[in-house]
């Protein structure tokens, strides 16, 4: 195609300078389009979470409203017991990871039993509550929306909320609960489990003797790294459970649409709890915890 | 207001934005009241507001402008919906019984634990007689054998009748039908109006029915309302409109009439389909 010089335009159309600005404009407006829409579901979250918490404090003060605690417990099993296998499976994955990814570099220090502590402090502070999160995003995360989603696009939230019941009460509140509590205790199991990992691994397969390997492991832990952990832990769970119930409670548009939740829910699971962990560590790190 | 007004619907007007962002307006102007114990029915043809009025008459939806306003034997005074608060609109929705165009089962619980919910969560009854009242209202449906089946093991015509089952559940003071028989056969569709009217009478409930079968509105209907594109057409009794569906269409001067009559007697040709009476089709063909 000839481009005309005597276009009215700066920059002629059609030229390759045009394609360019058209193409940045273009990616700049999508940016822009994209962080309207993170403000705005970000801004749903909040609603949610204010909702939920304001229904968890109403069923524990208020005498008259139940606190659901055989939802709770069916939310537990379904979130939290099912997923305790593939945890533990990828913990131990982890744990044997580490050590035989670090033995080299250690080794060349001449401080090979240190594996232990490196071991350890991931495990507990990082990869125990990361993986574990990351697991339950696919697992507990993806069906709780698919699970949300269906009910709205079948008027089941309508129906509720139609015989004066909250589904914040009824959906929203078991399952957030389901999911930060058992976020906690599988992170333990995973510490538990990774570190038995490494434990094996460096037994087996580095020689360094048992006895060594749990005395450097509890010499390099404080409570703080388990608080640490588990208050990571606890915060992931929050923002699973809310991009899941957020992601199901917009649910437009049938089948499609939650099959479309699902996938989101993973995606926007994973660069959160990543996005969130890299910040959290950045404070540990400058409070010196 | 007047003393037997149970809702006033003034002036609603009900907006969703366009795909490019402009408001369509959806409802414009509907105004119409219903009386205490009668069954009054919502015509009008698909897409023309019928589900989204219901919406705005339950409070899911918040309306854009105009008053609805609510008078039932519990409350004192005339309250506009809009202006309730949360725990208010909870409320009056005690004293609503909602029928969805598609049942709206709670999917996870039983058939008996659908209608079991409501009374559980919002009555002190003691768990023996919710069974009973449940037996009751599943045998007022004539669903009592399938009890303890999901609602995945139920047929559409059976998902509406505990629907109907469950929205009667805590006697309600009035009710309301989306479709209460769209996509039934007709027998099923007649068997679920006896429903209605048995209701009415028994339990001397308020209806709102919103539907675009003929046969059944007139039937069931004590008054009727001609929705059309968001515009309300006419309010009138079903004798006016047995009347104007029964008038030849050459006899009626008023645009308004010749369209009711084409839309009541299901006539495809007419007004409705075009302006000159003429259909999309015929004009194609003769332009050739
Ligand atoms: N959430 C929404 N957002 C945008 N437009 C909507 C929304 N809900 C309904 N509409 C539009 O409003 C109009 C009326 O819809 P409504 O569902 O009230 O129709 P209806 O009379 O119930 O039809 P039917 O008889 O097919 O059930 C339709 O044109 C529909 O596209
Ligand atoms: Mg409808």
């Amino acid at each position: 195609m000839a481009d005309s010089p005597s276009s009215g335009s700066p920059v002629p159309p059609g030229s390759r300078l045009r394609t360019a600005v058209e193409a940045v404009g273009e990616a700049v407006l999508a940016v822009g389009r994209r962080g309207a829409a993170t403000v705005r579901f970000a801004g749903e979250m909040t609603v949610v979470l204010g909702e939920t918490a304001r229904w968890i404090a109403r069923s524990l003060l208020r005498p008259g409203v139940r606190f659901r605690r055989d939802a709770l417990a069916a939310q537990m099993v379904r979130v939290g017991v099912r997923s305790i296998g593939i945890v533990a499976l990828v913990q131990v994955f982890i744990g044997i990871i580490l050590v035989l990814q670090l033995a080299p570099t250690l080794e060349s220090y001449g401080q090979i039993e240190q594996v232990a502590t490196v071991v350890a402090i991931a495990t507990v502070r990082e990869l125990g509550p990361l993986i574990t999160a990351i697991v339950l995003s696919g697992f507990a995360g993806a069906s709780i929306a698919a699970e949300i989603g269906a009910m709205k696009e079948t008027e089941e939230i309508k129906a509720l909320r139609a015989h004066a019941l909250s589904p914040y009460h009824f959906l929203i509140m078991p399952r957030f609960l389901a999911t930060v509590i058992m976020l906690g205790g599988l992170a333990v199991i995973a510490d538990v489990v990774g570190v038995f990992g490494g434990f094996m691994t460096s037994w087996l397969v580095l020689d360094i003797p048992p006895q060594t390997y749990l005395d450097i492991t509890q010499a390099a832990l404080d409570p703080t790294d388990y608080l640490t952990g588990l208050f990571k832990a606890g915060v992931f769970g929050v923002l699973i459970a809310l991009i899941a119930c957020c992601e199901g409670l917009n649910v437009t548009g049938g089948a499609e649409g939650v099959g479309l939740a699902t996938t989101s829910t993973v995606v926007k699971s994973i660069v959160a709890l990543i996005g969130v962990d890299a910040v959290f560590t950045t404070v540990f790190y400058v409070l010196g915890i | 207001m007047e003393s037997d007004v149970v809702i006033s619907v003034q002036e609603v007007v009900k907006t969703f934005p366009r795909a490019d962002g402009t408001p369509a307006r959806v409802l414009d102007g509907v105004t119409f009241d219903v009386h205490r114990g009668e069954t009054i029915v919502v015509m009008g043809g698909s897409g023309c507001g019928k589900s989204t009025l219901l919406n705005c008459l339950i409070g899911e939806l918040p309306v854009d402008g105009g008053r609805i306003l609510y008078h039932t034997a519990r409350m004192p005074s005339s309250r506009d919906i809009s202006g309730m608060s949360e725990s208010e609109l909870n409320e009056l929705r005690k004293h609503l019984g909602i029928l969805f165009q598609s049942g709206a089962l709670f999917n996870s619980m039983s058939v008996a634990d659908n209608i079991a919910l409501p009374i559980r969560e919002h009555s002190s009854v003691p768990a023996r007689l919710i069974e009973t009242i449940v037996t009751l209202k599943l045998e007022q449906v004539r669903m009592l054998e399938h009890r303890d089946k999901m609602p995945s093991q139920l047929s559409g015509g059976q998902k509406k009748r505990v629907g109907l089952a469950r929205a009667t559940a805590l006697d309600p003071e009035i009710l309301f039908y989306d479709e209460p028989s769209a996509g039934l056969d007709p027998v099923t569709s007649a068997a679920i109006d006896e429903l209605i009217m048995d209701l009415s009478k028994k339990l001397l409930v308020t209806s709102v029915v919103v539907t675009h079968e003929m046969d059944s509105a007139f039937r069931i209907a004590d008054r009727m309302v001609m929705l059309d594109r968001g515009r309300v057409l006419k309010v009138g009794s079903r004798a006016d409109f047995e009347a104007l569906r029964n008038a030849p269409p050459d006899t009626l001067t008023r645009h308004e009439e010749r369209l009711m009559n084409q839309f009541l007697n299901g006539y495809g040709r007419g007004p409705l389909t075009d302006a000159t009476g003429t259909s999309e089709f015929e004009r194609l063909i003769t332009a050739g």
